[in-house]
């Protein structure tokens, strides 16, 4: 019944991104979508998409994957684009009807705000498409380890990411099989209004609950036994190293970072 | 009147890169009042195979029918077909959710449409077939019980939805002997009493041969052996071990003393008939 959701996007791959250390995707993206608002001209918006495209050919997805992982946000896009064209004020009149009226301004702004929101999906999927999430939480326990100093429990946060990743399939699979049991006995969770609903699902959350507590009860003994005393002290297997991929990686990005606040005020500056 | 399969394929996770291949037409029919246990390895597709029996899964192609009705159909016949066949899951006491046994046991009926009174009649025969003494446990907290206990509380449950075929898919997982062959006992009893169906998946080949007159061997998505369980073991046991199943110790047992000459009979059921057996063709007292 619930076998077709499927979690977290990861598609395993060996290309260049896939191999680059998860603090430099993620340090990477961060740095793409801070220039994403240095954007301005329509020639800096073509270097942004080029740079995306290049790193999608790069990292060796199916394009059309990539370009699926902005559905979610697709009705936030075209109420932008169509926000900004109605309602930013112009001289340039494109069209008009009675009190509705598109400015050319109104539709490059629209334009560009609906742009800017795409990339900023389409880059950031690719950090999730290329990296684990086990990885991923890696790279940002990692990247937080400095901040413990001021008291952000680096490790703690991240143990806690992965262990709920890691329990997100088990706990489906538990609702599947309840949900299966349950239907056995004649339940029915699609018919009725809300609070009827609400309560047709109490014999799928019980279980659930119980089996959740007893699942994290079992965890906790066995990380206890296995002498689990928290991030102090702790050593990794497979400690996160930089090569010069990453450097090349952050070169890149850099350059593109630079490239567009130049773009936007080195005008300024050189004049 | 009967369950029957007609080539049932099914495929999980169809169109996905994931996509396999559980069930690769099967066909068998499931007689009214019979015994019948499931034996296969794990991913063998017999869990998938028994879904099918009641329309927790549907069929991708080919058709499943319970007395002649297209169990797939949105139908209310084709619910009232579904419900013919109760389903015990394996560790069915995950299952429990309400405040008493009572309600417990209540909910399926209650799905079912009885009336309150017919709902009381039901939960009182369900708790009495499963062993479960009516005014001590029915206010009790499902939670509160041992794990046979629960075990039973979700039999009933299931029990008391009335059911022509019961189907249980290793019903004694992670039960000690005793709670074991208790479970087997009120289950074989309701067999006895109410000629129900009943339908057990199983990885123990000593229960197989110990209750079912009919075995499926399920391999690879397929009905490898359909027939009595003793001919089976005699006949196959070579094919068994090598689909990574077993035959009954007491049938090892019996071989190995044959090799050496002993004279034993065919078809002993369990240790209990080898010993006697063995007693016999010893002359001893």
């Amino acid at each position: 019944m619930l076998s077709n959701i499927t979690l977290g996007q990861y598609f395993p791959g060996t290309s260049f991104i896939h191999k680059l250390d998860p603090r430099t995707k993620i340090l990477a993206t961060l740095i793409y979508i801070i220039a994403i608002f240095f954007a301005e001209s329509t020639l800096s918006y073509g270097i942004l998409a080029g740079f995306a495209f290049l790193v999608i050919l790069a990292s060796r997805l199916p394009i059309l994957m990539v370009l699926k992982s902005v559905k979610p946000i697709l009705i936030i896009v075209i109420f932008t684009l169509l926000i900004h064209m109605f309602t930013h004020p112009g001289e340039h009149i494109l069209w008009s009807w009675k009190f509705f009226v598109i400015t050319q301004e109104g539709l490059e702004t629209g334009l560009k705000m609906s742009s800017r929101l795409l990339l900023l999906m389409i880059f950031s999927s690719i950090l999730t498409f290329t990296t684990s999430p086990i990885v991923l939480t890696d790279g940002i326990e990692r990247l937080l380890r400095p901040f413990k100093c001021i008291g952000v429990p680096a490790h703690e946060l991240a143990m806690m990411m992965t262990i709920a990743l890691r329990f997100i399939p088990t706990l489906l699979e538990e609702t599947d099989r309840i949900m299966k049991a349950q239907t056995s006995r004649g339940a029915d969770f699609t018919s009725g209004n809300i609070l009827q609903n609400i309560r047709n699902m109490l014999p799928i959350l019980v279980p659930l609950f119980i089996s959740a507590f007893r699942r994290a009860d079992e965890l906790a003994i066995a990380m206890e036994a296995r002498c689990y005393r928290g991030g102090e002290g702790r050593t990794r297997m497979r400690e996160l190293a930089y090569g010069s991929r990453d450097m090349f990686a952050y070169l890149l990005v850099i350059l593109l970072f630079v490239g567009l606040a130049f773009m936007k005020w080195g005008k300024a500056c050189v004049l | 009147m009967s369950i029957n399969l007609t080539n049932v394929i099914y495929t999980y996770l169809k169109g996905t890169p994931f996509e396999s291949l559980a069930l690769k037409g099967v066909s068998t029919t499931i007689n009214p009042g019979e015994i019948v246990a499931i034996i296969g390895h794990t991913g063998s597709g017999k869990s998938t195979l028994v879904q099918h029996l009641n329309g927790l899964l549907n069929p991708g192609s080919g058709k499943v029918t319970v007395e002649d009705i297209d169990i797939s159909a949105k139908t209310s016949e084709a619910k009232k077909a579904r419900q013919m066949v109760g389903m015990v899951f394996q560790y069915p006491e995950h299952q429990l959710f309400a405040e008493t046994v009572y309600e417990d046991i209540a909910f399926g009926p209650r799905n079912k449409g009885f009336t309150p009174e017919e709902v009381d009649k039901a939960v009182r025969e369900g708790m009495a077939f499963v062993g479960l003494d009516f005014e001590t446990f029915k206010e009790r907290s499902p939670f509160q019980l041992s794990g046979g206990q629960m075990r039973r509380v979700a039999i009933a449950g299931i029990v008391a939805m009335n059911p022509d075929y019961l189907v249980l898919d290793e019903p004694s997982a992670g039960l000690d002997p005793r709670s074991r062959d208790a479970v087997f006992r009120e289950v074989m009893n309701l067999h006895v009493t109410r000629k129900l169906a009943i339908v057990l998946v199983t990885h123990s080949m000593e229960e197989a041969v110990k209750y079912a007159k009919r075995m499926l061997v399920i391999n690879q998505g397929n009905i490898l052996f359909d027939g009595k369980p003793e001919e089976i073991f005699k006949e196959h046991t070579d094919e068994l071990i090598e689909i990574g199943m077993d035959i009954p110790e007491s049938y090892k047992l019996a071989a190995l003393l044959r090799k050496q000459g002993m004279n034993l009979p065919e078809g002993l059921k369990d240790e209990k008939e080898l010993a006697k057996a063995i007693k016999k063709a010893k002359g001893w007292k």
